[in-house]
């Protein structure tokens, strides 16, 4: 489809993108470089009990706290970029069936984050386990129980937010209310969870960064028997939002 | 469809357009036509509501009653809309990041056109030496002649530019007015907006003039001179206040110009020749003045101006 390689071609010829890919990549990879030796050397001094929730595949992909809000603002620019330097006039009136345009976004930035999302928390998986197995902690295997599972699932969680993103990007037009709003749901909200009424918690099983992300742990938590669901419904709050985003996008003057 | 429009037919029809934000009206009951094979000059001050039509007729702005259609149909309807319509309202709205190349490659792409259309609005516009640069770090000018590189992609019968040479240099002003003055004679219709009429009298063929949002003037650029522009006549002698009484006698209207010249209305030269020869005046000089179209537009839009600075 036209709309798609054009927006495949915008997406591949700025510096930005590849930038942002690659800080994505350093950042993450680095978190998980440093992070890991220090949790190696401290695996000695836990008691019986912390050694029982000892999971390595987790501790190697808790990265995806920070990266995420990189990936997202892969997300946001794809769209506010736009805005912001007027190209959107531009690119509907080359494409004025708008659906169209902001449809062929989201695969643009669905695949690719998609590919990035697999590939970093394999990519920080091995890294983390290798660091583990070299300070002599116990580390896991690909074939453990549920650890393909987690980098996969971590993967997944992570093109989700980028879509999150997208739609925040086209909601709110602009850049800084975008990714202020995506830092507010993904890091504000779940750090101050513990003091929003019970009611939520329902919410609470789908949203970011809490029950969404649940994917990322092999031990069972009795909070999250499914992960999947929690990650099924994060995925489904997230269309409803683009499904809102499209229509404003359809309707609003440029 | 009128058939004054000849050469051409209509290829932009504006019926009844209308914008409102809240209780503004930006854009009220406007009606014109836009036909091929020609410049047409689409005229207003600042504010006169020019940007706000020419984004409804290419869909970005969804108009509160009326209707804009480009050869029959509406904008979004057009198949492939850069093969019919190409538009430039903004030069500035290109990513700065990306490459000359990279930003009409796309939009080839998303029209579906050949990658060889790319490089060949690239000559034309004699961009192909600055293809591979990032058009942040254009000038304006270059800027300007990339969104028209864009605008012929498609290369398309109707062509729209809002404002194309604001800003531009004396050598960027004349190569954009010669570069409309080719596209009209290849047949195309082409819809440029200005807020200076000077702008207009080297390029238009035909004038549509608003303010307000409201039509003015809908005519040909020759009709539009004859009709507004009332002539004066410059006048010197060595007794202006005397001829100037035998002036007004015979009828003229008379005001007093710089250097003790007379400015003289309601008299054509040669009556005012035989009136001077009759009572053995000697003239010298004796010089019709056209109204010039800044004038009839200034004359045309006064009491459309949104915001008139004082005069001090």
């Amino acid at each position: 489809m036209n709309a798609l390689r054009a927006e495949w071609i915008k997406f591949y010829s700025l510096r930005s993108t590849w930038l942002t890919l690659a800080g994505l990549v350093v950042a993450g990879l680095g978190i998980t470089f440093l992070s890991m030796s220090a949790i190696a050397d401290s695996y000695p001094d836990l008691t019986a009990e912390e050694r029982l929730e000892w999971d390595p595949t987790r501790l190697s992909l808790t990265l995806f706290f920070v990266v995420q809000l990189i990936i997202g603002v892969l997300g946001v620019l794809v769209v506010t970029s736009e805005y912001a330097t007027g190209l959107l006039r531009t690119s509907l009136t080359a494409t004025p069936r708008r659906h169209r345009l902001l449809l062929a976004k989201v695969a643009v930035v669905a695949a690719v984050a998609v590919v990035a999302g697999q590939v970093l928390m394999f990519a920080a998986f091995f890294l983390g386990q290798n660091r583990l197995s070299a300070a002599g902690a116990p580390h896991a295997a690909l074939g453990d129980p549920h650890v393909l599972r987690a980098i996969v699932g971590t993967g997944l969680y992570l093109a989700v937010i980028a879509l999150l993103a997208v739609a925040l990007g086209t909601i709110l037009r602009a850049t800084a209310g975008a990714l202020a709003a995506l830092v507010a749901i993904v890091l504000l909200v779940p750090a101050l969870a513990d003091i929003f009424p019970g009611w939520l918690d329902g919410l609470f099983d789908f949203w970011p960064t809490i029950g969404g992300s649940a994917v990322v742990a092999t031990l069972p938590d009795p909070a999250y028997p499914h992960p999947w669901v929690n990650l099924a419904g994060l995925a489904a709050g997230v269309a409803v939002l683009l499904a809102g985003a499209v229509v404003l996008f359809g309707r609003r003057d440029v | 469809m009128r058939a004054s429009r000849i050469p051409g037919m209509t290829s932009i029809d504006v019926r009844g357009l209308t914008k409102r934000y809240g209780p503004r009206t930006v854009v009220d009951d406007l009606s014109f036509t836009v036909s091929a094979g020609q410049v047409t000059g689409f005229l207003g001050p600042n504010g006169a509501g020019k940007s706000t039509t020419m984004r409804m007729i290419v869909g970005l702005a969804a108009p509160s009653a009326g209707s804009v259609t480009i050869a029959g149909r509406r904008y979004r309807d057009l198949p492939v809309p850069l093969t019919q319509v190409g538009a430039l309202l903004d030069a500035g709205a290109v990513h700065g990041g990306r490459t000359a190349y990279h930003h009409l490659l796309a939009l080839a792409a998303s029209n579906g056109l050949p990658r060889r259309r790319v490089a060949e609005v690239l000559v034309r516009t004699g961009m192909e030496g600055v293809a591979g640069r990032r058009a942040g770090e254009f000038s304006l000018g270059m800027r300007q002649r990339l969104g028209i590189a864009a605008t012929l992609l498609g290369d398309p019968r109707v062509l729209i530019f809002d404002e194309p040479v604001n800003g531009l240099d004396p050598e960027g002003i004349r190569w954009i007015r010669d570069f409309m003055r080719s596209l009209a004679r290849e047949g195309r219709a082409v819809l440029v907006s200005s807020h200076l009429m000077s702008e207009m009298a080297q390029t238009a063929d035909h004038l549509v003039v608003i303010g307000r949002g409201r039509l003015i003037a809908d005519t040909g650029m020759s009709e539009f001179m004859r009709a507004n522009g009332e002539g004066t006549v410059l006048v010197r002698t060595a007794d202006p206040a005397a001829f100037a009484q035998r002036l007004s006698t015979a009828g003229a209207t008379v005001r007093e110009g710089s250097e003790s010249s007379l400015v003289v209305s309601g008299m054509t030269g040669e009556q005012i020749g035989k009136l001077a020869a009759y009572h053995g005046v000697a003239l010298s000089e004796l010089s019709p003045q056209r109204a010039s179209l800044e004038d009839v537009f200034m004359e045309l839009t006064s009491d459309s101006l949104d915001y008139q600075g004082a005069t001090a």
